[in-house]
């Protein structure tokens, strides 16, 4: 199988306490995963891990067609080789607006030099309304993000993180305090954009997760307890024992 | 281009006009070319705060928009000033010595002359051997290049290794006060080679232009000043108004969150710290012939964190706001502490303003900081409230979370 992503053996400790253990995973390029867990379990740590947050004790990450290793390389460099990543709490500049936001979030380049002297291209401002569309934000776009509500700051940021247009998507949460008919527009940008990228869904949310309709890796004590499909691990006694059994 | 550029900045428009009726104003009212309304030494403190308006702008980039609170760009000011001192100082020198020794009966030779100035320049600390760092003190350009170049430099290196490891916040602030404070305390050494806490001094006569009296070159440093202003006032309003000055207002909100979009956060903050720093030294070039002298007590942290204070009492994150604070605290500073200022007699105790003036200053700093974030400037937006529909203070957002009127028209 193609392979975008390949984490193995990685390890990381936080003062005597094992974060993640072992924790071997694989995606390909386009791809949707879901990770759930217990709270502890290490998600939020292995995204930490492939963004370049936090430094692994041992362990290879492995990126791409020529497998370059990501370790070592900064956050900034990590997310120019194209990991894009939704933090948990919405985090858009409240100050700027949707419109800036979305220009600063839009693939181009990322140097000093070359942003004192940009100048936004039609085809840049073709695409920032085009994705404040699909977010639905159109009509807010020259608004500060600030203003905006929780469910609306989480899509700006799923806009900025699809103008960055990442091979991998590292998603925290993103159904978070949204209505349901904000999920529903939520799954589906989502699953649009696993047809050409990968995705991966941290969620708690077990009716958020069946939604997405994917493979799930299940993550216990920063290591992965079982892998494959909703039903397969959610028929497996030790994830109904650690897991699902509270 | 620069027409839709200034289209879209009001604000910048409006700051270069008022500039250029306050230049022209005040070359109206001077002694040397028009009323004599206004001594030639207020000109020059109205040029000089001019200067401390431009070192008021690189306070503001640095620490407004982009959240570095640096405590040592006094440094890099005092630097530029020391810059341009030396050159002032070994030409006039030149000039004396040479007209001294022309009525010797041998003509002296170039070295006899530099030896002389040698000695006129750095007897005053026991020494009259040039030190390394004035080999170019004879050439008004190199000294010039150096003015942007020695601040530049340093602080490219200080950022470089500072930012590099990711210091930030309160212990970048102690990092680069410390760095003001060495610097200081270097000066004043005697073998600094910068004659120690004697400092530079007759800075205000320019060699080649003896004839010109003070009052016609204050007006000339005014016109300088007022322009460099300006100058600054744009370009620092042309960094913030692109996409960079969304990066690294992004930077002052949310670092690690600019890092995940891919930008290099700490080349970012090196860039602009070393711009500003480069801007520092040119006010500095411009003030200090206009004060006349510099010593290293000029480079004192305190300096520095009066920088901060003017920037904060003026309205942090907009480049009007840093300018008025400047013009503002540091004018009534000079009110206050000249001696201008009516002593209040209270019977039993006589307040006396130039001791009481610093308790005052400190008090503001602390009411605006926690009472009137916006400073001075957020009084422009009181003026231009009236404008705006009043919605009674509803909500602008969908829910209560939401930022309500007052604060979205930040």
């Amino acid at each position: 199988m193609n392979t975008l992503l390949e984490v193995s053996g990685v390890s990381v400790t936080f003062d005597g306490f094992r974060a993640i253990n072992n924790l071997s995973f694989r995606i390909g390029p386009a791809e949707m995963r879901a990770i759930i867990g217990p709270n502890g379990a290490g998600k939020t740590t292995f995204m930490d891990i492939v963004t370049g947050k936090t430094k692994p004790d041992q362990g290879r990450i492995l990126w791409g067609e020529k497998s370059i290793s990501l370790r070592g390389m900064s956050e900034a460099r990590i997310a120019r080789e194209g990991v894009g990543r939704k933090f948990q709490k919405p985090t858009v500049f409240e100050d700027q607006t949707v419109h800036e936001n979305l220009l600063m979030a839009l693939r181009n380049k990322r140097g000093p030099f070359a942003v004192l002297f940009y100048k936004p291209a039609a085809k840049d401002l073709v695409r920032v309304e085009a994705l404040a569309e699909e977010i639905g934000l159109h009509d807010a776009l020259w608004r500060k993000s600030g203003e905006l509500s929780h469910g609306q700051k989480q899509w700006l940021e799923i806009g900025m993180l699809l103008a960055q247009e990442p091979r991998l998507l590292l998603v925290d949460e993103p159904a978070a305090g949204m209505t349901p008919a904000e999920r529903e527009h939520t799954t589906n940008i989502l699953t649009e954009a696993a047809k050409t990228r990968a995705v991966v869904v941290v969620e708690h949310d077990m009716e958020f997760v069946r939604r997405l309709n994917c493979k799930v890796t299940v993550l216990h004590e920063g290591a992965v307890l079982a892998e494959g499909s909703l039903d397969h691990v959610t028929a497996n006694q030790d994830v109904i024992d650690v897991y699902l059994g509270r | 281009m620069k027409n839709s550029f200034l289209m879209r900045n009001p604000s910048t428009l409006i700051f270069l006009a008022a500039l250029a009726v306050f230049t022209i104003v005040v070359t109206a009212l001077s002694e040397a070319f028009g009323l004599g309304l206004i001594s030639t030494s207020f000109v020059k403190t109205l040029g000089k705060t001019l200067c401390l308006g431009l070192v008021a702008i690189a306070m503001d980039l640095v620490w407004g928009y982009a959240g570095i609170l640096s405590l040592g760009h006094f440094a890099f000011f005092g630097l530029g000033g020391y810059m341009i001192g030396m050159w002032l100082m070994y030409e006039r020198t030149r000039d004396i010595v040479i007209s001294s020794m022309s009525d010797a009966p041998i003509p002296p030779t170039a070295e006899e002359i530099t030896d002389a100035i040698g000695h006129q320049i750095f007897g005053v600390v026991g020494s009259s051997e040039f030190p390394l760092i004035w080999a170019f003190a004879d050439s008004l350009v190199l000294q010039l290049v150096l003015v942007v170049l020695v601040p530049g430099a340093l602080a490219f290196v200080f950022g470089w290794l500072a930012f590099r490891s990711r210091v930030a916040g309160v212990y970048l602030s102690i990092l680069t006060q410390a760095m003001t404070l060495a610097l200081s305390l270097y000066l004043f050494q005697n073998d600094s080679g910068l004659r120690g806490n004697n400092g530079l001094s007759g800075l205000q006569n320019l060699p080649g232009l003896e004839a010109a009296p003070q009052s016609v070159v204050s007006i000339w440093f005014l016109w300088a000043s007022a322009l460099a202003l300006g100058l600054g006032y744009l370009l620092a309003a042309w960094i913030v108004s692109g996409k960079f000055g969304s990066v690294i207002r992004g930077i002052r909100d949310d670092e690690a969150r600019v890092r995940f979009l891919g930008y290099s956060v700490e080349s970012y903050k090196l860039a602009l710290f070393t711009v500003t720093a480069c801007i520092a030294g040119i006010a500095g070039a411009l003030y200090y012939p206009q004060a006349g002298i510099i010593n290293p007590a000029e480079i004192a942290p305190i300096a520095s964190i009066y920088l901060a204070v003017w920037v904060a009492i003026g309205g942090r994150g907009r480049l009007y706001g840093a300018v008025i604070g400047a013009g503002f605290v540091s004018l009534v500073s000079s009110w206050f502490t000249g001696g201008q200022a009516p002593d209040i007699s209270l019977g039993f105790y006589t307040i006396k303003w130039v001791d009481w003036w610093l308790i005052v200053l400190g008090l503001s700093f602390v009411f605006v900081t926690l009472f009137a974030p916006k400073g001075i400037a957020g009084l422009f937006d009181l003026a231009a409230h009236r404008r705006w529909p009043n919605r009674h203070g509803a909500d602008l957002g969908p829910d209560a979370g939401a930022l309500r009127e007052r604060e979205a028209n930040e």
